[in-house]
């Protein structure tokens, strides 16, 4: 018996692997992609990680809202580790003083 | 041509900046993937089988959330599948490689691995298979022993909230999303996903969120389709 996390991963890893060799396999043999394509291909990343992210920022508090407004401004001019951090303090401090 | 040696530690060399940019997020994975359920030794395959952070970031929090295996899955492939425009990219730099070696060279394809494919080809200088595997090695092993040392601390962890650990995926997912801002027609992307998101979580619940508003922001960007002379990846 295989645990359902274990086949998880698994497909999660062919999966993976398949978006890895996908564009040499398929979109190669075409002559050019077509722009839409290519646009709503080109989305599909941002699109999902933004669908994650909103309703965090809508639904958690007021402490983890104002988190996020902030992260979204630092991400501007910092790099990720620094983003990720000073994000982390904030979400620590924000809670400690709204609750 | 430099010989097989230099070549695999030139990429090696090339792949440092990115072990100590990215590193640390294959420890936050492995102490996340353990307050979300995960055994040390899952996560530890997790990042040695899949070797891709967004998309084991997002599967470790929709697991344990009472969602369907079969879309964890999809949503891993979903985010993923900007490496389908990668692999079409590169594969033309792999023409001379053997069937073998460009099937196992596309297995490191990781969004930094893609990066330092474009700027060895812009120099004019050929992928060679040894330095394919130098910079994807040097990544991977790494990768895979923050990601175990990161699951071991994270076993000791007992209240993560009490630490903002519950609020650390969020922000790592929110900063993604900013990394992709220079893309074509991001911020209606971003809008469009965003709010259909929020009104799907609202008035249909979790997980089709995820579904419908990825659909959204995707739609959106066929309608818009890409201004010319916009490079769209990367």
């Amino acid at each position: 018996m295989v645990s359902t996390t274990l086949m998880i991963i698994v497909f999660g890893a062919i999966a993976t692997y398949l978006t890895r060799i996908g564009g040499h396999v398929v979109l190669s043999r075409f002559e050019r992609i077509h722009p839409r394509v290519e646009a709503a291909l080109n989305a599909v990343p941002a699109a999902v990680l933004t669908t994650i992210v909103a309703p965090y920022a809508a639904f958690i508090g007021v402490a983890e809202t104002i988190t996020l407004l902030i992260v979204g401004l630092l991400a501007l001019r910092l790099p990720a580790l620094a983003i990720f951090a000073l994000g982390w303090l904030c979400v620590l401090g924000l809670r400690s003083l709204i609750g | 041509m430099a010989s097989s040696k230099t070549e695999f530690w030139t990429g090696s060399r090339a792949a440092l900046p990115i072990v100590t940019a990215a590193g640390p997020f294959g420890a936050l994975f492995g102490a996340l993937a353990i307050e979300n359920g995960m055994t040390v030794f899952e996560a530890g395959l997790m990042s040695a089988i899949l070797f891709a952070g967004a998309s084991q970031m997002v599967g470790i929090e929709l697991f344990g959330e009472n969602i369907a295996p079969w879309l964890i899955v999809f949503s891993i492939f979903a985010v993923n599948f900007r490496h389908i425009l990668y692999s079409a990219i590169t594969g033309r730099y792999m023409t001379h490689l053997t069937f073998f070696q460009r099937y196992f060279s596309f297995f490191f394809l990781t969004d930094p691995q893609f990066a330092l494919m474009e700027l060895r080809h812009d120099q004019g200088k050929q992928l060679s298979f040894a330095w394919l595997m130098g910079a994807g090695l040097t990544f991977w092993f790494p990768w895979l022993a923050l990601t175990i040392a990161g699951a071991l601390f994270g076993s000791l962890i007992e209240n993560p909230a009490e630490w903002g650990i519950d609020f650390l995926l969020p922000i790592y997912f929110l900063a993604l999303v900013m990394g992709f801002r220079k893309r074509a027609n991001w911020i209606s992307i971003v809008l469009a996903s965003g709010a259909v998101s929020i009104l799907s979580f609202h008035f249909i619940g979790s997980p089709w969120h995820i579904t419908i508003g990825a659909l959204a922001g995707i739609a959106v960007a066929a309608i818009i389709g890409v201004p010319k002379n916009h490079k769209t990846v990367v």
